[in-house]
């Protein structure tokens, strides 16, 4: 997987900081004629917790797509730690990255949709214990007490043996935190993971990702409407507007002193 | 006409005969059609076009033209050249080829009732192609096509006559040979009832399965 460096000087190397986790560089995505990013650049440094906001098709979505590649970029890299995601490097040269390699890059990456996604044939802890065992080559001893511990965390650990049709919305996305967090990804995204819930179930959710935030080294990236979670959990938020960062700063700053005109426009409609 | 019993008494060693032939038909020709038919679907669903091209025209092909061809077709034409089978091998390959391109529709219909979002779940746990086949998609599509794969099973109850153009002789074939020599119709009734005590409870077994898994 390493790449080999010798060869590294005919790759178009952004400039790195060496804490940078995932870039995005020159990355142009079309649906059709809709060109939804252009030429979008940014990076996020390890550790760090992004929340992305901005209206409607903005393309949010869409970058964390990029990132879990359901979707390919049209023009442009994608770099998670030291590996192209979209690339790989054959003697010295990057081509459109094959099969094998995407799987590698992506191993470092977990999602949690906003319709959970849960496997509805497997149990609980199946839903939990599948990748690890088959992916990674866990034990299924190793994988299932790893599964209890993360349904503990998620305040579901007496809940292994039911399906998750038997579950409340908020069970099943607890559920499907723990999915993605078994695989120990460096970087979690979340996608709206609370829009599909009934709303006193919100809390729950949210409060199991705030302990994960707080507690752990992950990285995340957010994209969500609850403003007060976003500042509570942020350690940089990116306006987007038409597939470009407008803005980004701190949550102190973005929330309270925006710059932008759109961020404020933005801001006032949806807190 | 009157009903004369002396006649099914007759007719029984030959209904016997013909009620083994149609039932092991049946259950050959079923494993070929539902296990066939789920390679043809997933065949077609290769982003290898070498693959699923010659595949969806081999199933067209098959789903398009009549049984009775295709039996002469195994019977006469393939032995010129390849394997030659008995009548009652020949009837089971020709069954379940035929129906196998009609489950591989229904299997379609069922992988793609699989909502998007399984299969993007199991791209963000980067599980195997196969893994993703076995353990999520297939479960959950057949599942659902439980109830109109078993509709097929009827069908080929049905068609299965069709057998004894190639010397094959069901239960309908014993009869029709049967009733032709001698000029009698018990026999057919015979048969008639026995393709309702098979199909009956076999329908009836369908409902409940279809209650049972489909939710
Ligand atoms: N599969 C697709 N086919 C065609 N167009 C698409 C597709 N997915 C997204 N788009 C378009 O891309 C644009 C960006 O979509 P995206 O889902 O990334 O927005 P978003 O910022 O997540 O919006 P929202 O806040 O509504 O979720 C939109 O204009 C959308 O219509
Ligand atoms: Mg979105």
């Amino acid at each position: 997987m390493s790449a080999d460096s010798s060869t590294s000087q005919e790759i178009p190397n952004p400039a790195v900081d060496g804490s940078e986790l995932i870039r995005f560089d020159k990355v142009v995505k079309r649906y059709g004629s809709n060109t939804v990013l252009d030429e979008l650049d940014f990076s996020v440094a390890s550790g760090k917790h992004v929340t992305l906001i901005g209206p409607s098709g903005s393309g949010k979505t869409t970058i964390l797509r990029l990132l879990m590649t359901l979707v390919k970029p049209d023009e442009g890299t994608i770099k998670v730690g030291d590996n192209y995601l979209t690339h790989e490097e054959r003697n010295g040269k990057l081509v459109p990255a094959g099969e094998k390699h995407v799987r590698e890059v992506r191993k470092n990456i977990g999602m949690v949709f906003q319709q959970f996604n849960l496997f509805p044939n497997m149990k609980v802890l199946r839903n939990i214990t599948e990748a690890p065992v088959t992916v990674l080559g866990l034990s299924k001893d190793e994988a299932e007490q790893r599964a209890r511990e993360l349904l503990d965390l998620v305040g579901l650990g007496d809940r292994c043996d039911a399906y998750p049709s038997q579950l409340s919305g908020g069970q099943q996305q607890r559920v499907a935190i723990a999915r993605a967090l078994a695989m120990r990804p460096q970087v979690l995204l979340l996608d709206e993971v609370t829009s599909a819930l009934d709303p006193e179930l919100v809390a729950g959710v949210l409060d199991v990702l705030r302990d994960i935030a707080h507690t752990t080294d992950i990285t995340m990236l957010c994209v969500t409407h609850e403003m007060s979670f976003a500042r509570d959990i942020s350690d940089q938020v990116l306006m987007f507007d038409s597939g470009r960062v407008i803005e980004s700063g701190t949550p102190e700053k973005i929330f309270t002193e925006p710059e932008h005109e759109r961020t404020r426009e933005f801001l006032s409609a949806v807190l | 006409m009157n009903w004369n019993w002396s006649h099914v008494d007759d007719f029984m060693p030959l209904f016997w005969d013909g009620v083994e032939l149609t039932l092991k038909a049946l259950f050959f020709g079923t494993l070929i059609a539902f296990s066939l038919g789920l390679v043809w679907a997933i065949a077609q669903r290769s982003e290898k076009k070498w693959i699923r091209w010659p595949v969806t025209v081999f199933t067209e092909f098959i789903r398009n033209t009549p049984l009775l061809v295709q039996l002469f077709f195994l019977f006469y034409v393939v032995p010129e050249w390849g394997p030659s089978m008995s009548p009652l091998t020949t009837g089971i390959v020709g069954l379940g080829l035929h129906y196998s391109t009609y489950t591989s529709e229904v299997y379609r219909a069922g992988i793609e009732g699989v909502p998007d979002g399984q299969w993007e779940a199991a791209t963000a746990l980067s599980l195997s192609k196969r893994r993703t086949w076995t353990a999520v998609i297939l479960p959950q599509a057949v599942r659902r096509v439980i109830p109109a794969l078993g509709n097929y099973v009827i069908i080929m109850l049905k068609e299965s006559p069709q057998m004894a153009a190639i010397g094959a002789l069901d239960m309908l074939g014993q009869a029709q040979g049967y009733s032709q020599a001698t000029f009698t119709y018990e026999a057919i009734s015979v048969v008639g009832v026995a393709f309702i005590v098979i199909a009956y409870p076999a329908s009836v077994l369908l409902r409940v399965l279809e209650r049972r898994l489909v939710r």
